[in-house]
C-alpha cells in the first residue's frame, strides 16, 4: 500500500468516526433541552428519568468524541503538514472560534451532567441550552473550514503562494452557507431516527413503558421534522455543487459527456477505461433541471477534464446515490409517521411502523457517512480545490501504513468500549413507581 | 509594544501554561493512582476520580486551543513539528486516548471493582507516556537540532535524532514530575479527612524533591543536549533573578505543605510551575523551532494574526466568565487554608 493512500484511509477512517461522536453531541443536547423543558413544565418525574437516562449516554459519547477529536487536530499535521502550513492560516480562523465553542460546549456539559444538586432546575436547563448552542456552532465552524478546501477562497495566489490573506472572506467562503445549513439538517435527522430506533426496539418488548414511549415520540419528532427539510438543504447543496465544482457533479451522476437536457442515472456501474456508465436506468432531464432549474440546461461531463483530474466515479456515484437515497426514504417515513399520528390520534406505535423505524435508525448515519465521502472524495484528486493536490499535502515521514494499522486498532477500542458502555448505561427500561400509563 | 507576532505567540504560551496547570495535573492525579497505597489505597483513588471527573473535559480543551493557536498563527512551526517529531506525537496521542477511554471506563463502567482495575491500570500507563512524550517533544524543540529548509518548509533531519536522546528525555521525567508535584498538592484540597489529606501532602513532598532533583539535572545536560537554552538560563540578565523566584516559591511550597496550609501551597506551586514554564520561554524567545524557526519566520501573515488575536479576545469573554463558574460550582466548596 502507498503512503499516500494508507494516508487517506486514516483521514477518513478517523473522520468518519469522529462524526458520529459529533453527530451525538450536537443532536443529543436538543432531545435533552426538549425532555427536561417538559419535566419543568410538566413535573412528571419520567421527563426527568429521561433526561438524566439520556444524558449518561451523552455523557459517554462525548467523552469519547473529545478524545477522537483531539486525534483529528493532530493528524491533520501528521498526515498532510504541507496542507497545513500552506492553509493554516486560513482555515484557522473558524478553527479557533470552534476551540472556544468546542470549550464553552465542555465547561457547560461538566455542570450539566454534575451540576444536579449543584445549581437550580432553571440555571440547570440553561446549561443546557448553552450546550445546545455552543455545539451546533462549533459543528459550524467545522464544516466551514472544510467548505474551504471546496471553495478556497480569501486570498489572492501569486507564484503558487497565498497572499493578501483575508481571514474572514476564507471563512464565508462560497460553499460555507450550504454545506453548513446540509450538515445541521442531517445531524438532526440521523440523532432522531437513531435514538428513536432504539425507544423503538424497547417498546416491542414493552410496549406501554411510559419512558420509552415518551423518548420515542421526542426523538420521532425532531428526527421527522429535520427529515422534511432535508431535501430543500440537499438540493441546495447540489446546486451549488453544479456551479462552483461542475467535475464534482459529473462524478456524483456518472456523467460522463456534456450534453443539453442530461438525464440523472439511477444506479449503474460507472466503467473508468471506458468512460461510460453501464446498467443505469435514466431519468430523461432530470439533473439538468435539478443542477440548473431548466430541463434543457447544458451539464458538463467528465469527459471534459483530463484523467487526472477526475476523482474516482464509482466511489463517488454510489455514496451519492446512498445518501439521496436514504434521504428520500426518511422523508417518506416522517410523512408516513405524521399521517398515522393524524389518522389515529396516538403515537404511531404500531409494531410494523415501529419495526420501519428500527430499520431506519442507523440509515442516517450511514447517509451522513455517504455524503461525506461524496464530498471528500469527489474533490479528489485535490485537497485544496484547483490549487494543491493531496498527493503533495502528505507528510514525508515513511511507513504510513504502520500507522493506518495502530490507528484503526484504536478506532476499534474505542468502538467496543462505547458499545459496551451503552448497553449496560442506556439500553434498560426503567419504571417509576408513581409514572402515568401510556 | 510586543509585536504582533510575539503577542500571539504569549498567548500560546499562556494556552500551555493553562494546560500544564489544569490538564497536566489531570496526567498527575493518574500517576498517584498507581502509587496509591496503604490502608487509605481506594479513598485515595476515589478522591483522585471525583477531583478530575467534571472538569476532565474542559482541562483537555487547552491542548486543542494551543495546537489551534499553533498551525493558525503559525503554520511553518505546526508542519515542522509535525513532520519531526511524528513518532513522538504519535505516542502522545495514544497515551491520550487512553488515558481518554480509561477515564470514561472508570466513571461509566458499573461492573465489579477487580474488572475496573484492569482499566486503572491502563489509566495509570497511559498518564505515565503522555506527559513523558510532551517533555520529550519540548526537549526536542529547545534542543536545536531540528533543521528546515524555511525557503521550501522541507525538514532536513531525520525522524529520529532530534529526540531520541538523554536531555529531551530528562525534560520528559521533568513534565512527568512537575504533573505529579501540582496533582498532589492540588489533592490535599479536595479532601477533609485529614489521614487522606496527609497522604497527599507526603506525595507532594515527594514530588517536589524529585521535581527539584530533576531541574538541576536538565539544567546541567541543557548546556551540551540545548546549548542555546542552558546558556540563556545562565547568561541573560533575567536568568538569575527568575531562578531564585523558583527557587523562593519551591521553598514557599515545602514550607506551606509542612505546615499544612493547603490552599497557600496550591498557590505557591503554581506560581513554581509558572515561574518554570515562562523561564522556558524566554530562554526560548524569539525561536519557536530553535534554530531555523523564529516567531516572526514561522508566524502568518499580519492580517491573519489580527483575526486570530479578535477571536481570542472575543473567545475569553465569553470563555473565562464560564471558566470561573464551573471551578466555583465544583471545586468551591473545599476551603481550608
Amino acid at each position: 500500500m502507498s503512503d499516500l493512500l494508507a494516508a487517506r484511509l486514516l483521514m477518513g477512517i478517523s473522520l468518519g468516526f469522529h462524526i458520529i461522536f459529533a453527530v451525538v453531541g450536537i443532536g443529543m443536547p436538543m432531545l435533552m433541552v426538549i425532555s427536561e423543558g417538559l419535566w419543568l413544565r410538566t413535573r412528571q418525574p419520567v421527563y426527568l428519568e429521561l433526561t438524566r437516562r439520556w444524558l449518561k449516554g451523552t455523557a459517554i459519547m462525548f467523552a469519547v468524541g473529545a478524545v477522537s477529536g483531539t486525534v483529528l487536530s493532530f493528524e491533520l499535521g501528521l498526515l498532510w503538514p504541507y496542507f497545513m502550513s500552506y492553509a493554516g492560516a486560513l482555515i484557522g480562523m473558524p478553527f479557533s472560534l470552534e476551540g472556544f465553542a468546542f470549550f464553552l460546549e465542555a465547561i457547560f456539559l461538566g455542570i450539566y451532567i454534575y451540576g444536579w444538586e449543584r445549581v437550580t432546575p432553571r440555571l440547570h436547563w440553561f446549561a443546557g441550552w448553552v450546550i445546545l448552542v455552543s455545539s451546533m456552532i462549533s459543528g459550524v465552524f467545522v464544516v466551514m473550514a472544510n467548505a474551504w478546501m471546496n471553495a478556497p477562497s480569501g486570498f489572492d495566489l501569486v507564484d503558487g503562494r497565498p497572499v493578501n490573506v483575508r481571514p474572514l472572506a476564507a471563512m464565508f467562503n462560497p460553499a460555507a452557507l450550504s454545506q453548513v445549513l446540509h450538515m445541521t439538517v442531517a445531524t438532526f435527522i440521523a440523532l432522531g431516527f437513531a435514538v428513536a430506533a432504539v425507544h423503538a426496539l424497547m417498546l416491542l418488548r414493552d410496549p406501554h413503558n411510559p419512558f420509552h414511549r415518551r423518548a420515542y415520540a421526542i426523538a420521532l419528532v425532531v428526527g421527522g421534522v429535520a427529515a422534511l427539510v432535508g431535501p430543500i438543504t440537499g438540493d441546495f447543496s447540489a446546486k451549488d455543487v453544479a456551479h462552483r465544482q461542475p467535475i464534482k457533479l459529473a462524478a456524483m451522476e456518472a456523467h460522463w459527456t456534456t450534453e443539453a437536457g442530461a438525464p440523472i442515472l439511477l444506479g449503474g456501474w460507472p466503467d473508468e477505461a471506458a468512460e461510460v456508465t453501464r446498467y443505469a436506468v435514466p431519468v430523461p432531464y432530470a439533473l439538468s433541471l435539478l443542477a440548473f432549474n431548466d430541463p434543457t440546461a447544458t451539464v458538463r461531463g467528465l469527459k471534459d477534464w483530463p484523467r487526472d483530474e477526475r476523482p474516482p466515479v464509482g466511489v463517488v456515484h454510489w455514496a451519492f446515490q446512498v445518501m439521496v437515497g436514504i434521504g428520500t426514504l426518511l422523508a417518506a417515513v416522517a410523512v408516513l409517521g405524521a399521517w398515522l399520528r393524524w389518522r389515529s390520534g396516538r403515537l404511531p406505535a404500531q409494531r410494523w411502523f415501529l419495526w420501519l423505524v428500527i430499520l431506519c435508525g442507523p440509515l442516517g448515519m450511514l447517509a451522513i457517512e455517504a455524503g461525506w465521502t461524496v464530498t471528500e472524495v469527489g474533490r479528489q484528486p485535490w485537497i485544496i480545490y484547483g490549487i494543491m493536490r493531496t498527493a503533495d499535502a502528505v507528510t514525508p515521514v515513511p511507513y504510513l501504513p504502520l500507522r493506518l494499522v495502530l490507528f484503526t486498532a484504536v478506532y476499534v477500542f474505542l468502538g467496543i468500549i462505547v458499545t459496551v458502555l451503552m448497553r449496560q448505561q442506556v439500553f434498560q427500561s426503567p419504571r417509576g413507581p408513581n409514572w402515568p400509563q401510556a | 509594544m510586543p509585536s504582533l507576532e510575539t503577542l500571539v505567540a504569549a498567548i500560546l504560551f499562556g494556552g500551555l501554561t493553562l494546560y500544564v496547570l489544569s490538564g497536566g495535573a489531570d496526567f498527575g492525579g493518574g500517576v498517584w493512582d498507581i502509587f496509591a497505597s496503604g490502608p487509605r489505597r481506594q479513598a485515595q483513588r476515589d478522591t483522585i476520580a471525583h477531583a478530575i471527573a467534571p472538569i476532565w473535559e474542559a482541562n483537555h480543551v487547552w491542548l486543542i486551543f494551543v495546537i489551534v493557536l499553533l498551525f493558525m498563527g503559525f503554520p511553518k512551526a505546526y508542519a515542522t513539528i509535525s513532520i519531526a517529531l511524528h513518532i513522538p506525537l504519535v505516542l502522545l496521542l495514544l497515551g491520550i486516548v487512553m488515558r481518554g477511554s480509561a477515564f470514561v471506563f472508570r466513571t461509566y463502567d458499573v461492573r465489579e471493582q477487580r474488572t475496573r482495575r484492569r482499566w486503572a491500570v491502563l489509566f495509570a500507563g497511559s498518564s505515565v507516556v503522555s506527559p513523558v512524550m510532551l517533555g520529550v517533544i519540548v526537549g526536542a524543540v529547545t534542543s536545536g537540532t531540528i533543521r528546515v529548509d524555511t525557503a521550501t518548509g522541507r525538514v532536513q533531519t531525520d525522524y529520529v535524532s532530534s529526540w531520541l536522546g538523554l536531555y529531551p528525555f530528562t525534560v520528559g521525567l521533568f513534565a512527568l514530575a512537575l504533573f505529579a508535584f501540582l496533582a498532589a498538592v492540588y489533592l490535599t484540597l479536595e479532601t477533609d479527612q485529614r489521614p487522606l489529606q496527609d497522604d497527599f501532602r507526603l506525595r507532594a513532598l515527594v514530588a517536589q524533591a524529585v521535581l527539584v532533583l530533576l531541574a538541576l539535572a536538565s539544567l546541567a545536560l541543557s548546556t551540551t543536549g540545548a546549548p542555546m537554552i542552558g546558556f540563556r538560563m545562565a547568561a541573560a540578565w533575567w536568568g538569575l533573578p527568575l531562578q531564585l523566584l523558583a527557587a523562593a516559591a519551591t521553598l514557599g511550597t515545602v514550607w506551606a505543605l509542612w505546615r499544612r496550609r493547603f490552599a497557600l501551597a496550591r498557590l505557591l506551586a503554581v506560581a513554581e510551575a509558572v515561574l518554570i514554564l515562562w523561564g522556558w520561554a524566554l530562554a526560548q524567545y524569539p525561536f519557536l523551532v530553535a534554530p531555523d524557526l523564529t516567531v516572526d519566520s514561522a508566524a502568518a501573515p499580519p492580517a491573519v494574526l489580527a483575526a486570530l488575536l479578535a477571536a481570542v479576545l472575543a473567545g475569553a469573554v465569553v470563555l473565562f466568565p464560564s471558566l470561573a463558574y464551573l471551578y466555583r460550582v465544583f471545586k468551591a466548596r473545599r476551603r481550608t487554608v
